[in-house]
């Protein structure tokens, strides 16, 4: 295995990271967990197959097996926390600030397979090995979190657009 | 013949862009026949736009060097000549030279941390701030013994509590802020003693200082909040000590407290 593949998926593993677990300093910290199993248990990894899966593979567990159990919803106070990443114009920051509410509201299993799709671009098949689970429970998980994303964000009197209003 | 029915793991893969042209075709035949539906896959991809939106910028982000080092190969992982062969077919173009250099920078940062961290942070079970939450939820309610030795007894209270953890410890005085101490108590912590500093206010709110001396070789953090229930807690690691600051008030007066301690602590 080689240092320079692993630096390349550096950038979408803590992408993954931060929009599962919403915290910057709790992403990071999985990311490099993530990192040193990786390397602790590199004889795993068989040459060819896919690195990318095999570390979202590695996350996932990790997650399911340290960030989960606390269970805590914690927040780092750093300044830098507070600045949600938007495009360029205001109203559309609104709009990106109700999916982060929205998404937070997903529950774990389903945000998992939520983002997988929508920012990793997996195929179903590809989640349903790097989770461990099977490809029926890929897409109920998908099913019901895209629901509940959009009964979320269509559900939620946005308080932030009422005041650009008046 | 007749299509197969639509199912819903076709409509999922229709927004996501990954069915066969002709499957595609009768899904839009039947989205065409029924707008709810169409309607509500539109939205769905809407998110997958959004997502995209929010998380993507998160992709430019520079990596902590500490990051970048967790990435290289750690001094201990054998190579056998075997992998290095598929090492070379790596293409050097993939990589940003810069990357290269900030890598080369961070192994030293490796060697003298990394690994020492990984077994201090798999030994710590229980994170600071629930050990914390716990304590103060076990202790605070008690009316009649809060603490184990009282604030009349502070000089007592100091002597005990820093020769039982090993280290100088004394509670910040927080009487500016309104909260007054009653006292302190030894607990034990994942790995030795810890201590609780209790203190209330007029209206008898109660607030706990748990100070740990067992995060050696973690870094320091800034400010973090976590909440327990009904129990909101600050908490920070400055050195060998991580402090947890407990309390049933809200975030923001107990961010200020929180600010008042650590100024004290800092500068004593």
């Amino acid at each position: 295995m080689d240092s320079r593949a692993i630096l390349i998926e550096l950038p979408r593993l803590r992408r993954y990271a931060r929009a599962m677990l919403g915290d910057r300093v709790a992403a990071d910290d999985l990311v490099q967990d993530t990192l040193e199993r990786a390397w602790s248990r590199v004889g795993q990894w068989r040459v060819g197959s896919d690195l990318r899966a095999w570390l979202f593979s590695i996350m996932h567990n990790l997650w399911v097996d340290q960030i989960r159990r606390p269970n805590l919803p914690t927040y780092s106070m750093d300044e830098d926390d507070f600045d949600v990443p938007t495009r360029a114009t205001q109203s559309d920051a609104l709009e990106v600030r109700d999916i982060a509410y929205a998404l937070s509201q997903v529950p774990d299993e389903q945000r998992a397979v939520l983002l997988l799709v929508a920012l990793e671009e997996m195929g179903y098949a590809e989640i349903a090995s790097t989770l461990g689970i099977p490809i029926g429970t890929v897409m109920s998980r998908l099913s019901r979190g895209r629901e509940r994303l959009r009964v979320v964000m269509e559900g939620r009197p946005s308080g932030a657009n009422l005041r650009v209003v008046r | 013949m007749k299509p197969l029915p639509i199912s819903e793991s076709d409509l999922h893969a229709y927004v996501d862009n990954v069915l066969p042209e002709a499957r595609r075709a009768e899904v839009e035949e039947y989205l065409a026949s029924h707008p709810d539906e169409a309607e509500r896959l539109q939205a769905y991809q809407a998110q997958n736009l959004a997502l995209k939106d929010l998380f993507n910028p998160l992709l430019d982000e520079p990596i902590p060097e500490k990051m970048l080092a967790l990435a290289t190969q750690p001094a201990s992982v054998a190579v056998d000549t075997k992998k290095r062969s598929f090492f070379s077919r790596w293409s050097l173009e993939r990589i940003a030279a810069g990357l290269l250099i900030a890598v080369v920078s961070g192994i030293s940062g490796w060697l003298a941390h990394g690994q020492y961290q990984t077994q201090i942070r798999s030994a710590q079970v229980v994170p600071l701030f629930r050990q914390a939450a716990v304590a103060h939820v076990v202790f605070s309610p008690d009316v009649r013994r809060p603490v184990e030795v009282r604030a009349e007894q502070e000089d007592q209270l100091v002597t005990w509590l820093s020769k039982r953890l090993g280290t100088p410890v004394r509670p910040p005085k927080l009487g500016a802020l309104g909260y007054e101490l009653i006292g302190g108590r030894l607990l034990p912590g994942s790995s030795g003693p810890v201590a609780q500093f209790m203190y209330h206010d007029a209206s008898g709110q109660r607030l706990t200082l748990y100070v740990s001396t067992e995060n050696t070789a973690n870094q320091d953090t800034g400010f973090r909040f976590a909440q327990e229930g009904p129990v909101n807690v600050f908490y920070w690691i400055d050195g060998k000590f991580g402090y947890a600051l407990s309390a049933g008030i809200d975030k923001g007066e107990l961010a200020r407290v929180a600010t008042a301690v650590y100024d004290q602590l800092e500068h004593k």
